[in-house]
């Protein structure tokens, strides 16, 4: 097939930014990359790779979706396991690097200038280098994980993001998330990577019994060799699944472990974009989409995926209205939103789920990234109002107080807490034009992109599960309650601090990216509207997933979910909107909701429920076994007590006392007794007695006489 | 002759003689005459077992006889020397008491 060659290129997918990564990596310091140099380099690495996954799906295209394998390297052939680093080229995996590379690029420019005035950066080259070799070897991690062509290959990408996503949380690990010293990032970076590990323990125990039962790990082999343990023994399947979707719920922050995504904020913006928003936590909803074969075959394990997917969504939503900082009210956001997509695949309608994973992409990495560009507008009228402030003080001639982070006494200025923040429609217009386009993408307004899509999974769910279908739709109410709520707290009434006085709008290189993501929020619903002819994603995926219900648009159903988002829109204005919130007044949600704002705000108690019920008890437990059963049974009583004691005595008095003193010694003394007395009393011999010598002689020739006479 | 063993009973009896004067007398000459004693009882064995023999085997046999001589000149040799040394002992100590010969003492 003349298109071999675009073929070959598969492998740059990964080894593009493995380069950029290793020429950071090698030469920055050698050669003193500036810092446009280090993040041109990462960029182009990024973007290389985009180049890439268009030329692929190029050829898938005009192959009319027929899938590729390009096989790189053996890497594990014992018994019948056979593993190789293949790499899987067709419609669903083109989509998936498209978005990932895509909208990673976008973020790696924009990480240029977000590093550079990020406060805790204090111009160290090193630090700046280590973040986008960390972002590079993210964006390898993530097309090994898309391009892989069994199971195996797919575990070895996600495990890499699992990787990348702990060391780029944790990236200013020796502070918390505002420059002080403490353990807060690197905690945060713990708790994703150990949260995570625990849905990576499902995903192994589903391989482990998909390569029993199964025979193997590729994906054509697994789903060749399913439907027929589905009719001997379903349990197989449905445990297969099931522990799959532990893994998805770690990955893609689902119910019971989504808690490490909130906290994963610590990180710096476009980690919170790349990672959390626009590519790994979408790792899961992949491999579901993945095993479509495998789902299908159990609806049972379905229900479960779809129910885990819906409730999540709703209890996310509903946390993300409680809560001030703006980041803190993405991530709960991008909870929901990914419920919205685990639904949806749960319930089979795969092509809505990945319709609504690339337009969350691009507004929910849009969205990010202007809280990044509205934290750092923050940060820089925060330091002009210092500035001033200091100058009025030193005319004063008073004592000048901690030049810093400090405001009020011991208080440390946070430039992401929504209540610090008021009027910055009319400092940063471009951030704020951008971030209306985001949130009316994600609130579901038509026609931005957010609609269609939500619009879509909301249509399959009234169609066949009820259920899910009131929950979503709550869900998608509360959404754009608490996006309107925070535009009307963040850009409109009056500012509230000094520093949201003089914040000042972000550089270029920061908002160019952002106006090709909002113009992909605003476009992207192209990609699979619900009209005859227009479903050209569900037509590209079906490539993949074989048959795709393709349905037509319900105008009942648009019409509730839009009229709802425009109500909660218009509620959160009349609540938050119309009288602006003044400066330190309290959240105007808290008495009317009493008690349930409050669990809201407090994200309904469910880490101080994980630390009451296993992590206290956890600790409570390895203290135990450590302090009593280690040191004070082991090591004081068996130890120094039964064994050392016991070893000293039978050295002591046994060997020693009475073995050695008493026995050896004895002899060895006696010996030399022994031989003092005979040399004492042989020494009487030589008196010098010329007499006694003289009979000596006579006696012995007697004797010798005697002998030979008598012989 | 008479039977040879009156004449070893005598040489027998004249050396223990000999060896008791060596052991108890303590004046160096006496010790040596005692040794001279002990010397000619000896002597007095070889001839008696010379003539003996020269009767039992009826030749002339000479040699107990000539090996006297050689006894007499030991003896005189061994004799001048000794008194040599007692000489010059006598000369260091001032006293031949043989009792304090004892300076080897170990």
């Amino acid at each position: 097939m003349h298109l071999e060659p675009i073929y070959s290129l598969a492998p740059w997918l990964v080894f593009a930014p493995l380069t950029g990564l290793l020429i950071n990596l090698l030469f920055s310091k050698r050669f003193k990359f500036s810092e446009n140099m280090i993040g041109t380099v990462a960029s182009l690495a990024s973007g290389a790779a985009f180049v890439v996954s268009i030329l692929l799906a190029y050829s898938v295209l005009i192959n009319h979706g027929e899938m590729m394998r390009w096989r790189l390297a053996e890497w594990i052939h014992i018994g019948t396991l056979n593993l190789d680093w293949t790499f899987r080229i067709d419609s669903l995996s083109t989509t998936m690097m498209l978005v990932v590379s895509g909208v990673g690029t976008l973020i790696h420019i924009y990480a240029i200038g977000y590093m550079h005035e990020d406060v805790r950066f204090k111009h160290d080259e090193g630090r700046f280098s280590r973040f986008f070799i960390f972002l590079n070897l993210f964006i390898a991690a993530m097309m090994i994980l898309v391009s892989g062509d069994s199971y195996m290959m797919l575990f070895v990408g996600w495990e890499g993001v699992g990787l990348c996503s702990f060391l780029l949380i944790g990236f200013w690990y020796e502070m918390d998330t505002l420059g002080r010293p403490s353990w807060a990032n690197s905690d945060a970076a713990k708790k994703a990577f150990i949260v995570n590990r625990i849905g990576d323990f499902g995903f192994l125990i589903a391989g482990f019994l998909m390569f029993w039962y199964l025979g193997s790990f590729q994906f054509d082999e697994v789903f060749k060799a399913a439907p027929a343990v589905a009719q001997s023994a379903p349990w197989v399947i449905v445990a297969i699944t099931l522990f799959m979707l532990i893994g998805v719920a770690g990955k893609s922050a689902q119910i019971p472990l989504y808690i490490w995504l909130p906290d994963a904020m610590a990180g710096p913006t476009p980690v919170s974009a790349l990672i959390h928003a626009a590519t790994m936590v979408t790792a899961g909803v992949y491999l579901i989409t993945r095993s479509a074969p495998l789902y299908t075959l159990v609806p049972q394990a379905q229900h479960i995926v779809a129910l885990t997917g819906a409730i999540t969504a709703l209890f996310a939503a509903t946390i993300a209205v409680g809560q001030y900082d703006i980041k803190k009210v993405l991530a709960y956001s991008t909870i929901s939103q990914l419920g919205f997509m685990v639904a949806a695949v749960g319930m089979g309608a795969y092509t809505a789920g990945m319709f609504h994973l690339i337009t969350h992409a691009f507004f929910k990495a849009l969205l990010f990234l202007s809280a990044g560009s509205v934290i750092l507008g923050l940060e820089r009228g925060h330091h002009q109002a210092e500035h001033a402030h200091q100058e009025k003080v030193k005319s004063k001639k008073k004592e000048v107080k901690n030049h810093g982070h400090e405001e009020n006494g011991d208080e440390v200025f946070d430039p992401g807490d929504m209540r610090n923040m008021g009027g910055l429609r009319k400092t940063m217009p471009v951030t704020f034009w951008l971030y209306i386009v985001g949130t009316l993408a994600l609130a579901g307004i038509f026609p931005f992109a957010g609609f269609w899509s939500k619009d879509e999974i909301l249509l399959d769910a009234s169609l066949h599960f009820t259920s899910i279908y009131w929950l979503l739709t709550i869900a998608a109410f509360f959404t754009a309650f608490y996006m309107g709520r925070q535009i009307w707290m963040v850009f409109f009434g009056e500012s509230r601090t000094a520093a949201a006085t003089h914040a000042e709008e972000s550089p270029r290189v920061m908002t160019l990216p952002l106006v090709v993501l909002a113009g992909l929020s605003v476009a992207g619903g192209a990609l699979n509207l619900p009209f005859e002819g227009f479903h050209n994603l569900g037509y590209w995926l079906g490539y993949t997933l074989g048959e795709v219900e393709s349905l037509p648009l319900n105008p009942m159903v648009a019409g509730i979910s839009f009229g709802l988002a425009l109500t909660a829109i218009l509620i959160s204005w009349l609540i938050y909107g119309r009288e602006p919130l003044k400066a330190g007044q309290v959240d105007p949600l808290k008495k009317p909701l009493g008690f349930v704002f409050t669990g809201m705000e407090n994200k309904w108690f469910v880490d101080e429920g994980y630390f009451a019920v296993i992590i206290n008890p956890f600790k409570k437990l390895s203290q135990f076994l450590a302090d009593v059963i280690d040191w004070r049974f082991w090591h004081d009583f068996v130890h120094d007590t039964v064994i050392l004691r016991t070893y000293n005595w039978l050295s002591e008095v046994a060997l020693d006392h009475y073995a050695d003193q008493k026995g050896i010694d004895a002899f060895a003394n006696w010996l030399g007794t022994a031989t003092q007395w005979i040399s004492e009393n042989v020494r009487k011999l030589q008196n010098g007695f010329v007499r006694s010598y003289a009979l000596a002689v006579m006696l012995g020739v007697v004797l010798i006489l005697g002998y030979l006479i008598f012989k | 002759m008479i039977s040879i063993n009156y004449y070893i009973i005598l040489s027998a009896i004249l050396f223990t003689i000999g060896a008791m004067g060596v052991l108890i007398r303590r004046n160096p000459l006496i010790i040596f005459m005692s040794i001279e004693l002990m010397l000619n009882a000896a002597n007095l064995a070889f001839v008696a077992f010379g003539r003996s023999w020269e009767i039992t085997s009826g030749k002339p046999f000479y040699t107990g006889q000539i090996f006297v001589f050689f006894v007499i000149a030991v003896a005189a040799a061994e004799v001048a020397v000794g008194l040599a040394l007692i000489v010059e002992i006598f000369k260091t100590k001032k006293n031949i008491n043989i009792d304090e010969m004892n300076s080897l003492k170990g």
